[in-house]
């Protein structure tokens, strides 16, 4: 009976409602989390998988020897090789394409790959503005490696006590 | 144009008078029980606005206040969830319509009577009001000191109709479920949970 | 000023008269609109900040707030189409918004924003404010059965007894405001708080519980969280405007955020004394009267909207209704006779209408 009395007395002050409303009014004051995100980045680990790349040697020769074990190992089938004697007889891709939909960022290829020719990149701010160009082929792979070549190196550097 | 500026009292009586008779003609007719409700809130309305003419500020705003805001949204409610047949509904329009006319005719006989022919014909809109004339406390002055008794009779009697109509509307059907909000509301944390302080047992082959 | 422009239109005879009533009627419904926009503004950014976030930020960037963020909205709505579905019930169907609309602005005229700054200085003020808030549910019953949805219908249906429950308390404690004031005429209740103590004279005081209760019962009433069960976007999409788009939909809106200001407005003239400052005549600058203690009140019932909304998780319908009707009347009943006493007894004094 008292315990009851007790409670209309305490619901009647609405003191949990105001306990409640005390939460948000800290909150309100508090400072805020959020990165603006365009002008204000979160930095990166040197592991981050973003967009591939296929990468060469100093000397300019490509460093994809199709071996094919990142097509194989690929869990999404994401990557589509295929393979043809060069003129002076080693063996080359004449088709590395990636689905880029497809893909779900694992780095097993990376992992998979002999030469260290297909890495992931810490790039993850690109867009497609038509349909089909989410398949990156060869060339576009290569040309990203050339560019961005240094910056992979580093990363890879980074991380090598740990391999 | 001087003409509509003197009498523009009497054309908002008769523009207002005639919606309201038009509406609630329309509240008779229409097929659509909705649309008929709502014809009644027009002419709720319009009546309104002819006693407002009449001055009687407190009673129009009353009448909107009671009726429209209230009753009429009750009105709409039970309707709209309804879904009257209006075929059926009219079926029986001709075979009743001599009965309708004739408790028709009985009505509007005994209001003539109680209003008098010639106080209707003659009845005017009231002239201006004394500065500080309020309609509101003339109705509260004469309610609460002239009228107190039949006030409260009428009050007395709505609220056992109020208990009435609950009484006889509620069903206690026995095995049915329903929470008690009351208690729903009451429960707290030390009735649900219980706090057990236990010791860490650590990390597997760490100290104790 | 003011007397000079009212001269010259009168001036023109009963023409000039009907242009001058337009005119003060725009003066008081074109901030109101604008009040609206910015207050979507306001109800972002508050509850961006209790969510530990910013609220719109980018467009018309000032001081880190994007004030021309609804006009962007609006802008955006307007252009839209106004999509009737094809089983609508056509008239009912554009009527509901001007429904909505027309009594959430019609409210308006009986406010007094000063001593004497009102559009209609009408003896039962507060009645005709009680009316002009309980039409507004048509609106949304006619929206909810004329989109011919079963989630408007819902919403129609909840909105409608939400709303009716809620006006009986809110109606008791107007009731308590006028045994207290003796007047139904808003400017004699502000007035009637006037006195030495500055905000301890003010009706909130002898009147706590009908304070609380009339401001709850205005949540319930404009169907805002935690009462906005009528929307109830995790069950009933969003209630009985889910089939409106473009400007209907803004028109929805913009009732909603005007009856919001005006409950607002309702709280601070009748309970926290209108526009009379909370300090004692004695205290110089701040002791002087003026409108914008009322504004200043009246931002402060503004954020406690929001801030209940950001607080508090949606009632369950059920909860809603008992609280209404088994804790609220029986509260502001009890309370008005207290009140009557407190008149009876001399505590409170009634101004001479």
């Amino acid at each position: 009976m008292s315990n009851r009395l007790s409670h209309y007395f305490k619901s009647l002050m609405l003191g949990e409602l105001l306990q409640g409303m005390a939460v948000t009014m800290r909150y309100f004051v508090k400072a805020k989390y959020t990165m603006q995100y365009p002008e204000e980045k979160i930095p990166k680990s040197n592991r981050f998988r973003g967009l591939h790349a296929l990468r060469r040697y100093a000397n300019g020769e490509e460093r994809c020897i199709a071996c094919k074990l990142c097509e194989a190992v690929c869990p999404a089938l994401a990557i589509t090789i295929d393979s043809d004697m060069r003129e002076d007889g080693s063996r080359r891709t004449t088709r590395y394409d990636i689905d880029l939909f497809k893909c779900i960022y694992c780095g097993f290829c990376e992992e998979s790959c002999p030469v260290d020719s297909i890495v992931e990149t810490d790039i993850h701010e690109y867009h497609f503005e038509n349909r089909g160009e989410h398949i990156v082929n060869k060339q576009q792979l290569l040309a990203i490696g050339d560019r961005y070549e240094e910056h992979i190196a580093a990363a890879r550097a980074l991380d090598a006590p740990y391999r | 144009m001087e003409l509509i500026v003197n009498n523009i009292e009497l054309i908002a009586f008769y523009l207002f008078a005639g919606i309201a008779t038009a509406a609630a003609l329309a509240v008779i007719t229409v097929r659509n029980p909705v649309y008929a409700v709502l014809f009644l809130v027009l002419t709720f309305f319009s009546t309104a606005c002819v006693w407002l003419l009449a001055r009687a500020e407190f009673l129009a705003i009353v009448l909107v206040l009671v009726y429209v805001g209230a009753v009429m949204v009750l009105f709409l409610f039970v309707v709209m969830m309804l879904d009257v047949r209006t075929d059926k509904v009219r079926e029986g329009f001709i075979r009743f319509l001599p009965v309708g006319v004739l408790v028709a005719t009985a009505m509007l006989v005994q209001m003539i009577m109680m209003i008098g022919v010639q106080r209707l014909a003659t009845l005017p809109l009231p002239a201006e009001v004394p500065e500080g004339y309020s309609s509101t406390e003339a109705v509260g002055m004469a309610l609460f000191t002239d009228y107190i008794l039949p006030f409260e009779i009428a009050a007395l009697i709505l609220t056992v109709a109020i208990i009435a109509a609950i009484a006889l509307t509620l069903r206690r059907r026995p095995g049915t479920k329903h929470q008690d909000v009351g208690d729903q509301v009451r429960v707290d944390p030390a009735s649900r949970l219980r706090m057990v302080s236990m010791r860490s047992e650590g990390k597997p082959g760490g100290k104790p | 000023m003011i007397d000079m422009l009212r001269e010259f239109f009168l001036g023109f005879g009963p023409i000039g008269l009907l242009i001058w009533t337009v005119i003060k009627v725009l003066a008081i419904v074109m901030p109101v609109i604008l009040g609206v926009a910015f207050y979507v503004l306001y109800e972002r950014k508050v509850i961006g900040w209790m969510h530990s976030r910013h609220g719109p930020q980018y467009l018309g960037r000032v001081f880190g707030v994007g004030w021309i963020q609804t006009f962007a909205d609006v802008l955006k709505l307007l252009l839209k189409e106004i999509v009737r579905p094809s089983r609508a019930h056509g008239f009912l169907f554009y009527l509901a918004p001007l429904l909505a609309m027309a009594p959430a602005l019609a409210a308006w005229a009986v406010v007094p924003f000063d001593d004497g700054l009102v559009l209609a200085d009408i003896n039962a003020g507060l009645l005709y404010v009680l009316v002009m808030t309980s039409m507004g549910v048509y609106g949304i019953i006619i929206a909810g059965w004329a989109s011919n949805s079963k989630y408007a219908f819902l919403g129609a249906m909840r909105s409608a007894a939400q709303v009716i429950s809620y006006e009986i308390a809110m109606g008791f404690a107007l009731v308590g405001v006028l045994v207290a004031a003796g007047s139904l005429n808003l400017s004699t209740i502000v007035l009637g708080q006037q006195g030495p103590a500055g905000l301890l004279n003010w009706y909130w005081l002898p009147l706590l519980p009908l304070f609380v209760i009339f401001f709850i019962s205005g949540v319930a009433e404009t169907n805002r969280a935690p009462f906005d069960v009528a929307e109830g976007e995790s069950e009933i999409v969003a209630g009985f405007h889910v089939e409106y788009s473009g400007a209907a939909f803004a028109i929805f809106f913009l009732a909603e955020y005007a009856n919001m200001i005006l409950v607002c407005f309702l709280t601070a003239i009748l309970f926290t004394g209108g526009w009379l400052s909370p300090f004692p005549e004695a205290v110089p600058v701040l002791g002087v009267d003026g409108w914008w203690w009322l504004l200043l009140k009246v931002l402060f019932y503004m954020f406690v909207f929001l801030w209940f909304r950001a607080t508090f998780p949606r009632y369950r319908y059920d909860q809603i209704m008992r609280l209404g009707w088994k804790i609220f009347i029986p509260i502001t009943i009890v309370w008005i006779l207290v009140a009557a006493m407190m008149v009876h007894f001399g505590l409170l004094t009634q101004m001479d209408a």
